[in-house]
């Protein structure tokens, strides 16, 4: 029986640096990280090299100078005396508009159509295969035109509103479908309207208070209250008595079309059909995606999951929403933060109706006055990166929270 | 395979990595000039029923060409919207731009074109249906008007409802098919664009009789081809190419007879000179001594090229106006080739 001598212990030798698997996978990474930094120094030189034979400089001055175009929707107040820095701003709050209307609607569809694409339903469960594959299918944009299209074609002008027998009238009186947009009322905030405000976040606290002691009954004794009625009267109620006692502090202001010069209505807000049409395609586009998620979801549950629930005596809504759902969200939400992303991220399709949104202001009417192609497309950049960054940051907190605890 | 990567990737950042200086050795090793024009207006850059394009700004593509390239054929038409026209012409796409693009201040320096000269002196009006009832621009109060973005007109109409305090709804398009559409659908009260647009425009209406422009011209805009600032001896050939078609005509060389005139020298030393059987023109701008008669060969001179696309006897019908000769009470006024 020998005993195995010692290797002989050598000093470092170079060729250790490729020969030898401890220092091989070192000696790559440098290499590779050496070419890489020499291929961005290259693409930098470049740029430096092409921008000085343009004779252009790398400046961001431009987005302090007057701005001189006007802009259909501003969320904040603009004028065309404003510089292009407040244009890029009123776009980048468009953009966060449509992304949120489209975040929520998109979700609420999905999850409906989701759930309904599994009914036992023929009808229903056909229904769903279909809207899911057409939107699915088809390219956002040609949904986004075809909105457009309809909304533009099937409504009449302001014009059809004039005159005592006008060709159209508005639905309810309050709310006016044009091919403009549509005029929906806006509530003017008149004396005592704080007051009412308070009472409303009162009542609101007062509703969240009422729920976490229900619910808390319910564990301790079993017995459950009522929720949900008694939630709408302390929102309502209160609010209610207050409005009428300050002698409606809040007045409806109703849109009514001009009857003189030009149609056209004044009052109320107008919500463009370039708006519409952009929330409706995707919402309908993203929520096709999404039923598909949440279909995957629920399928992903295990079907003795349901029989225990319904074994309890749970009824098959009831199921779906405490027990099914849940369970699902753990397979959900990880696809879905992806679909919020590329909802946010398609926004920019809104060139195709003429939407001002970021990218028609700050990466389009402002890049082409100003000349300024690479500031304007890196702050573009830069902005939806920001936006995605944050939409899965908060999601990823959210799903941490609803994720299997593991102990 | 790697160029094209970082080609590519360059060109994602807004700018490609073309070769700035020598445009004119990158169009005869390519042999076609590629040209960026309007997606479609009639009269300026169309394409006809075969497929082929053509127009007043076309014409100037085509004389560039048959001067340079000696066939007026060589040309890549490259339709460009208001918005990326620029950025095209910066990046290399295109070595002229001849898309109604109007001569500016800040087009000229901080945006490093550089304008070869003006073929066409216009200005922004307003088209209305005559059932608007609308006489004057100063009683479109709370309009919703159509414009194209990424234009010269987007801020004339900002600053002259600003000037007349009236209001406004903008509503942005992207080129004059989609303005044609938005207006006729009614999805505005009144487009505005150059005047000349606005009748070309109107041409394609099916009831044209029903739609009129209205008297004031908000705006100057002299339109005319541009190329990229810094190669000085390709927008002296742009230059001068659209200066001999307007002297052509002012001395009366036209397509038919400019054969003739170059075949031995004329009794007028200026003819000669511009066709090239009198001193050495053509080398002075790194061209030969024939390039103007290709040029006025292939699309004849101002006038016929006016007169063939936008002229009275076409359905657009625009008089000459300002873009008349100098001698008959216009604008052009070419300078003396010596």
């Amino acid at each position: 029986m020998t005993i195995a001598a010692e290797p002989p212990r050598q000093g470092f030798r170079p060729s250790q640096l490729l020969q030898d698997s401890r220092y091989r996978g070192l000696t790559i990474q440098v290499i590779a990280l050496a070419l890489l930094l020499a291929l961005i120094a290259f693409l930098v030189r470049n740029l430096v090299v092409n921008l000085a034979a343009l004779g252009k400089d790398f400046d961001f001055g431009f987005l302090g100078n007057r701005a001189g175009y006007d802009i259909n929707q501003a969320l904040i107040p603009y004028t065309n005396n404003d510089s292009h820095a407040r244009a890029a701003l009123v776009g980048i709050l468009n953009t966060l508009l449509v992304a949120a209307l489209g975040c929520v609607t998109a979700t609420v569809v999905g999850v409906l159509a989701g759930v309904l694409r599994l009914s036992k339903n023929w009808l229903v469960g056909r229904l769903m295969t279909v809207y899911v594959e057409a939107f699915r299918n088809v390219p956002l944009l040609l949904w986004i035109v075809l909105v457009y299209a309809v909304l533009s074609e099937s409504t009449p002008a302001p014009a059809a509103f004039r005159g005592e027998d006008a060709q159209a009238s508005r639905l309810f009186g309050l709310i006016a479908f044009t091919n403009r947009g549509t005029y929906i009322p806006w509530p003017v905030w008149g004396e005592g309207a704080g007051v009412l405000g308070i009472v409303l976040l009162l009542s609101i606290a007062a509703a969240i208070g009422w729920r976490i002691y229900a619910r808390r009954r319910q564990e301790a004794t079993g017995r459950p209250l009522p929720v949900l009625w008694v939630t709408l009267a302390i929102l309502v109620l209160p609010f209610l008595v207050v409005f009428v006692l300050l002698g409606a502090p809040v007045t409806l202001d109703v849109p009514t079309v001009r009857e003189t010069g030009i149609a056209r209505f004044d009052g109320g807000v107008n919500v463009l059909n370039s708006l519409v049409a952009l929330w409706i395609a995707l919402a309908l586009y993203t929520g096709a995606f999404i039923a598909e998620i949440v279909r995957a979801g629920i399928l992903s549950v295990s079907k003795g999951q349901t029989e225990a629930a319904f074994a309890l005596g749970l009824r098959p809504g009831r199921t779906m929403r405490l027990v099914i759902l849940p369970q699902a969200l753990r397979v959900i939400v990880p696809p879905l933060i992806s679909q919020y992303l590329n909802l946010t991220k398609n926004t920019s399709l809104a060139v195709a109706v003429g939407y001002a949104d970021v990218r028609a202001t700050l990466g389009g009417v402002t890049m082409n006055q100003t000349g300024r192609e690479l500031e304007s497309i890196l702050l573009l950049g830069l902005f939806y990166l920001i936006v995605s960054l944050i939409i899965s940051g908060v999601l990823n907190v959210y799903n941490q929270r609803i994720a299997l605890k593991e102990r | 395979m790697k160029r094209s990567v970082v080609l590519g990737t360059l060109a994602l950042a807004g700018l490609a990595g073309a070769a700035q200086a020598a445009t004119l050795d990158d169009v005869k090793a390519r042999d076609a000039l590629n040209c960026g024009v309007n997606p479609g207006l009639t009269g300026f850059a169309a394409p006809n029923a075969e497929g082929v394009w053509e127009g007043f700004d076309v014409d100037v593509c085509r004389a560039v060409a048959a001067a340079v390239l000696g066939d007026a054929t060589k040309v890549n038409y490259v339709p460009l919207s208001g918005e990326t026209r620029f950025t095209a012409l910066a990046a290399g796409e295109v070595d002229l731009l001849a898309r109604n693009s109007t001569w500016t201040f800040s087009r000229d320096t901080d945006l490093n074109l550089d304008f070869a000269g003006v073929n066409y002196y216009d200005g922004q009006g307003f088209l209305v249906p005559s059932a608007l009832g609308v006489t004057s621009a100063t009683e479109l109060d709370g309009a919703t008007v159509c414009i194209q973005t990424g234009t010269t007109t987007e801020l004339n109409l900002a600053d002259f409802f600003r000037v007349n305090n009236i209001s406004y709804t903008p509503v942005p398009i992207a080129n004059d098919a989609e303005g044609r559409q938005q207006y006729l659908a009614g999805a505005c009260d009144t487009y505005t664009t150059d005047a000349s647009g606005l009748a070309s425009v109107r041409t394609t209406f099916e009831n044209p009789e029903e739609h009129v422009i209205l008297p004031e011209i908000i705006s100057k805009e002299p339109l005319g081809p541009a190329v990229r600032h810094g190669d000085n001896d390709w927008a002296d050939i742009a230059r001068w190419t659209l200066n001999a078609l307007i002297v052509a005509e002012e001395l009366g060389v036209t397509s038919a007879n400019v054969a003739e005139m170059a075949a031995a020298p004329t009794e007028n030393p200026e003819i000669n000179r511009l066709l090239g059987t009198e001193g050495e023109m053509g080398a002075m701008i790194g061209l030969d001594n024939q390039w103007a008669v290709r040029a006025i060969e292939a699309t004849g001179n101002y006038g016929e090229i006016f007169e063939r696309h936008l002229g009275e006897s076409t359905p657009i019908g625009l008089a000459r106006g300002l873009n008349a000769q100098w001698t008959n009470g216009g604008l052009l006024y070419a300078p003396p080739f010596r």
